[in-house]
């Protein structure tokens, strides 16, 4: 019975991480619309900044990534 | 992780496909014995030298199609270290242009069905991070001397905010190789994942199955790109840490 609790809450736990998911999402559509809307307005200054576009989104997207390894540890290493 | 599936309707095992196994039968693995990420890492590293070496074997004014494929990726890298980390970090070219053709090729030979993609595995990618954090540590006391440390006092900020700056930059300083190799790894083990789920759909639903197939054959293409961007982005981070090491942040 106790097992079958722990079980469950692992389920739950790891459920629960994945909503750090959707902050990365909410981080990396931000500097996307972002850099469209700089990109719009100044066409030719664009693609010098693709390699800031690419690292910034890099590291919005690393913090989301740390949740999934979050729930992956809860379902597979606990 | 196993024994869950038999008992439900759907029989999806999204994870097997990520089980090291040895080449050659038996169960025990020590760590001379060819697995399969061994194959699938050496042929990632027969694919760089047919693409580099092979390609640029005959050269010529007007390229081969290999040769003008090689010249693309090298001068697409070439500018990027000397954007990125300055004049100071081109040394280093070699270097950052071996990791960006092992992990896009690993990368895209883990693509092919039934293959076995080895950046996958956070042992593989932690090794190639673990690489760059200490060599690009080690290269800026080298270069800097006890100045490297000057890299976590910021001195724009206030100073009674400096201490706790300071803090925050040390830690995010040994988060580094860490956030590095799970950006890569995790993107991957997600994507193939993804394909996997599908793949279990596809077999529980009949006629019907129609639907996942094209969803895979969509989610197939979305996993290319990803496998494109996230070697750049991995190939990327290692110029930013160099550019902290060589000292190109001071102009």
């Amino acid at each position: 019975m106790e097992g079958d609790i722990a079980e469950m809450g692992k389920f739950i736990g790891a459920g629960l991480a994945t909503i750090g998911l959707g902050g990365a999402g909410i981080g990396v559509g931000h500097i996307a619309g972002n850099f469209l809307a700089g990109a719009l307005r100044n066409p030719s200054a664009a693609p010098g900044q693709m390699a800031n576009l690419f690292v910034g989104i890099a590291f919005a997207e690393a913090l989301g990534i740390f949740s999934f390894l979050i729930a992956l540890l809860l379902l597979f290493a606990v | 992780m196993s024994g869950e599936a038999e008992t439900s309707g759907l029989n999806i095992h999204p994870m097997d496909q990520f089980i090291v196994k040895p080449l050659f039968g038996g169960d025990t693995i020590n760590w001379y014995t060819p697995t399969n990420v061994t194959l699938w890492m050496g042929l990632a590293l027969l694919a760089v030298i047919a693409l580099l070496v092979l390609g640029t074997s005959r050269r010529s004014i007007i390229p081969s199609r290999l040769q003008s494929i090689g010249e693309l990726l090298y001068g697409f890298i070439h500018n990027m270290v000397e954007e990125v980390t300055g004049h100071d970090g081109v040394k280093y070219f070699p270097y950052i242009m071996t990791i960006f053709m092992f992990v896009l090729l690993a990368n895209v030979l883990g693509l092919i069905p039934m293959s076995f993609s080895t950046t996958s595995h956070f042992a593989v990618t932690g090794v190639l991070a673990m690489l760059v954090f200490l060599s690009v540590t080690l290269l800026g006391f080298a270069k800097q001397g006890i100045g490297f440390l000057g890299m976590f006092w910021v001195s724009s900020a206030p100073l009674v905010l400096r201490p706790i700056l300071a803090l925050i930059e040390i830690i995010s300083y040994f988060v580094r190789p860490l956030s590095h190799s799970i950006r890569l790894g995790g993107n991957l083990m997600a994507g193939h994942a993804v394909i996997k789920v599908f793949a279990g759909f596809a077999g529980a639903l009949g006629v019907a199955s129609v639907v996942p197939i094209a969803a895979i054959a969509a989610i197939y293409g979305l996993e290319l790109l990803v496998a494109v961007v996230q070697a750049y982005v991995f190939t990327i981070l290692t110029c930013v840490y160099l550019r902290d090491a060589v000292g190109g942040a001071h102009h």
